[in-house]
Formats: structure tokens, sequence, C-alpha cells
């Protein structure tokens, strides 16, 4: 080899490791830069009472966001009991019996025309076919709207994470003289299962920050929703109503809704976790 | 010793448009070893992978002809192919055990996913099977870890002892030391003239020695066609055929 060429070898692997540590770097800044400025503007407001409190009128101080936080909760199990399991069994059929058939042509396509439909119009979906029905805003209305955009990903993540699994598993499952539901249940998704929670944990935070579609779904309550037929504050609408009102107070609190509803999101992931590596062990 | 457990008969296979297998006739005797030699792509695999109607699950593929196992024509229109890979086992040219299942679990799936629920039974057929895989030994401490933390030969004694835990009549195996080092090779070889007591075999090989050791019969494959069948012994010494002459001594292939 000669001089001229391990040099110029050397100055590329030099400049391409750079650029890979700068973007690296880059991600991580912006990541970590906007958890810092939510925790740094959110902790001051974050109280006792912003978890146990209802939000106090206009004027007075204090108060918490209680109501949304349980709302949020309750929206999103609503939207996970929707979106989950048609998301997980279109995205089984899709891997283990739509792979080349037109069915699964047109439900692939489906999908991903349903995940650039904006959230907005979803909420106007959900809005003509639940609220108009009911005469009223609702939690199920909201869930409805979230659950229906949980689906597109739901299916395809679930699709590909199985498609993951190499078919030598799979004919060593057949030729054990298994049924094909068998195969697929027992082995196929046992060993994408992780891939597959992972994708829906990842789902379930991307809607868990829809504010637009819970506008006019779920729309807000300044007091507890009771049941799943009442209007009901969830933490998105309330950081967008606090953060356009004039008063300080109101902004922190914001803040303190942001960052919330940022550990609802991690704790759910982590509790995914835990409970995965636990079934592994047992 | 000499009851036939499957009668081949007009075996054509096709990938689509490809003919794979052109008339393939010939007859498996209980408790021989049969081994399969012929260069790649010569319809090795996909043979034995008709025996087990396993070939039909690539899209697209198709077989005509008959096959018998113990008289019953294993193609019939009222039979299940379930029940006919429940009755021969199979062994993969990579290791494949179950990713997310312990040792103990790869062996008992078959069962388990056949509807063996006793732990007592599931306890006893495990070990049994561990023991003829000769893997027992190495791995009886380690039951509860995962099946893809052994080695690669470990590996493939542990799929051999996962298809004859349901207790085969049949063991067709694709090449199976072919991902594997010489020591390794020669343990599953020993293993196979031990399962030979018990379990009539087909094994696919690129590897002539290997069928010449372990092999009471071969059959030589040559794109797609059955050139001979014969003892081991008279292939490998006086072969009837020039294009057999030609593969075992090394002038193609």
């Amino acid at each position: 080899m000669t001089r001229g060429l391990l040099i110029r070898r050397r100055i590329s692997n030099v400049l391409m490791l750079s650029l890979t540590g700068v973007c690296t770097a880059l991600v991580l800044g912006v990541l970590f830069f906007i958890l810092g400025y939510i925790t740094y503007h959110g902790i001051s407001a974050l109280d006792w009472d912003f978890f146990t409190q209802l939000p106090k009128p206009v004027g007075e101080s204090g108060g918490g966001m209680a109501n949304a936080i349980v709302g949020t909760v309750k929206l999103l199990a609503l939207a996970s009991l929707i979106g989950v399991p048609i998301g997980f069994l279109g995205g089984v059929y899709l891997s283990e019996y739509g792979r080349k058939t037109t069915a699964g042509f047109l439900i692939r396509y489906a999908a991903d025309i349903l995940n650039g439909i904006p959230s907005i119009v979803m909420g106007i979906f959900a809005y003509t076919i639940v609220v108009l029905p009911m005469g009223h805003f609702s939690t199920v209305a909201g869930g409805v709207a979230l659950g229906i955009m949980m689906i597109p990903i739901a299916v395809r993540s679930t699709e590909e994470f199985l498609k993951l699994v190499p078919d030598s598993i799979r004919e060593a499952a057949l030729a054990l003289g298994l049924t094909e539901w068998k195969v697929v249940s027992f082995v196929v998704i046992p060993t994408a299962f992780r891939g597959i929670v992972t994708g829906i944990m990842l789902d379930l935070a991307r809607v868990s920050g829809e504010t637009a579609p819970l506008l006019f779904t779920a729309f807000s309550n300044r007091f507890w929703s009771r049941g799943w037929l009442e209007p009901t504050a969830s933490l998105p609408v309330m950081i967008y109503t606090y953060a356009v009102a004039p008063y300080d107070d109101w902004h922190r609190q914001a803040w303190a809704a942001g960052m919330v509803l940022l550990l609802l999101v991690l704790g759910a992931n982590l509790l995914s976790r835990l409970i995965l590596r636990r079934q592994l062990k047992g | 010793m000499t009851k036939p457990v499957y009668v081949i008969e007009k075996l054509n296979a096709w990938f689509g448009e490809r003919h794979v297998l052109k008339d393939i006739t010939l007859t498996i005797v209980l408790q021989q070893v049969t081994a399969l030699i012929g260069p790649s792509g010569c319809g090795k695999s996909t043979f034995i992978r008709c025996l087990n109607r396993l070939h039909e699950v690539v899209p697209g593929a198709k077989v005509t002809g008959t096959i018998l196992l113990d008289g019953e024509d294993i193609y019939g229109p009222t039979v299940d192919p379930v029940v006919i890979r429940r009755r021969v086992g199979m062994v993969f040219q990579k290791p494949n055990p179950f990713p997310t299942m312990s040792v103990y679990d790869n062996v008992a799936a078959g069962l388990r996913l056949n509807g063996v629920r006793r732990r007592a039974i599931l306890d006893e057929r495990v070990e049994r099977a561990l023991k003829q895989a000769a893997l027992w030994d190495e791995v009886k401490d380690v039951l509860n870890k995962s099946g893809s933390s052994l080695s690669g030969g470990q590996q493939q004694r542990l799929c051999i002892a996962r298809a004859i835990a349901i207790e085969p009549e049949v063991l067709l195996l694709d090449e199976p030391c072919s991902a594997l080092d010489p020591i390794a090779t020669a343990r599953i070889e020993e293993l196979l003239l031990e399962l030979k007591k018990s379990y009539t075999i087909l094994i696919v090989t690129h590897n002539m020695q290997q069928a010449a050791r372990v092999s009471d019969v071969t059959g030589f494959f040559l794109l797609g066609e059955l050139i001979e069948f014969n003892e081991t012994r008279q292939i490998f010494t006086n072969p009837k055929d020039r294009r057999t002459e030609d593969y075992i001594t090394g002038r193609f292939g």
C-alpha cells in the first residue's frame, strides 16, 4: 500500500468518526436540553398539591392538576384498549398470513395512509362519530380518537418485529408437528415479544402528547370527570390552556404538567420493561 | 431388517416454474441410515423436506407423485400435514433452538405444545431425549439457561434432542454438521450410529467421508435426479454410474 493511500484512509476515517460523534452529541444534547429546560421550569410548581388538588379558579394561586393526570391516564388506557389489540392482531396477520397477498397489501397501505392523517382530522372524525351522536364531549370520545391514532403504528411495528423472527425458527416449530396457530402464538410471538412491546410503548408515548384531537372530543374540565361519559381534563390540553394564559403561576404549572406527562410515559416504559424482564426469568 | 418405512414413487417437486426434483423413486428401510449426497442445488434438501411435508410451506412450492409412510400416502387428500410432521423429526442445517426458551423448554416444546402437561412425564422424556442426544451431562446443571447460550455443537445436539423428544418414527437431518467444527461433527456422527438403533435416519450431507462413515445406503442426486441409490459400500467402491464416480472422486461438484 502506498503512503498516500494510507494517509487518505486515515484522514477519512478520522473525519467520518468525528462526524458521527458530533451527530450523537447533537442528538443527546437536544434531548437533555429539553429535559433540563422542562425540569428547570416545572420543578418549582411541582408539589404535593399539584398531584392532589383541582385547578384553582382564575386569580387564585396554587391548586393542582389531579383531574388532568387521572384524565390522561384514563384516556391512554382507553386508547390502548382500542389501539393495541387491533394493531397487534393486524400486525400478526400481516406478518404471518398476509405477506404477499392482496389483502395484506391493502391493509399495509391503509395503515400507512392512516398514519399520515393529521391528528386534528382524527379529532374531527371522532367528533363526528362519537361526540355528535352522544350530544356532548366525553372521555370515551377522546379515547376513541387516540385509539384510532395508535392503530397504524402498532400494526406496522408489530409486523416488522415479527418479520425479524427467522423462518428457520418457524420451520423448526412446524417440523415438531405443531399447528400453525401454535407456532405463531407460542414460538414466533414470544421470540419477537420484546420488540413488539417496545413498539407499542413508543406508540403510546406518541399519542400521549396529542392535544389537537382532544380539544373537541374529551374537551376539558376544571373538575373531576366521573365515569367515562363526561368531558375530562388532560395534561396536553391543560398545558395548551395554561401556556397561552396571561398568568405567571399558570405558566409554571404548564411546565410542571409537561414534566408529569414525560414522567408518566417514562414510568409506563420502565414498568413494561420490568414486567418483561421478570417474565423472562421465571 | 428390511421393512420399508418410506416408499417413494415418481416424486416431482417445483418451486414456482423451477422443476427441482424429477421422478424420484426409492425405498427407505427401517433402522438404517440413508445418506443423500450431491452438489449444492441438486434437490437433496427439497427431497427430505417433501418427506415431512415442509416443502409446501414455501410459497409457490408444488409436489406430485406418492410418498407412502408405513403404507399411508402422506399426500393423500385427507391427510393433515401436522400429523405427519409429528411422526417425522427434523434437524436443520443451522442450529435453530427457540431463542426465548430454556434448554429444558426447548426439548419439552414439542411435547408440551402437543398437549403433554404432567411435569413428571415431561421431566422423564426431556432427560431421556437429552441423554439420547448425548447432551445430558453437559447441560443437566443449566437446564434453565437459554438454549441460545450453548455452543454451536451443543445447540445442534439440543435440536436433535428436541426432535427426538416427541419420539418420531423417522429422523431427517439436513446437513446437520455443516455449521460445526470437526470435533462437534464427530460427536454428532457417533450419536447417529447410536440413534440408528431406535430410529430410521435420513441425512443430507456435503461431506462424502461423513456419508461413508455413518450410512448404510447412499443416494446420489444430480440436477434434481436420483442418479444412483445403493449400499454405501457399493457407491463408494464400485459406483455403477459414471457421474457418481466423477462426483465421489472429486472430479466435479
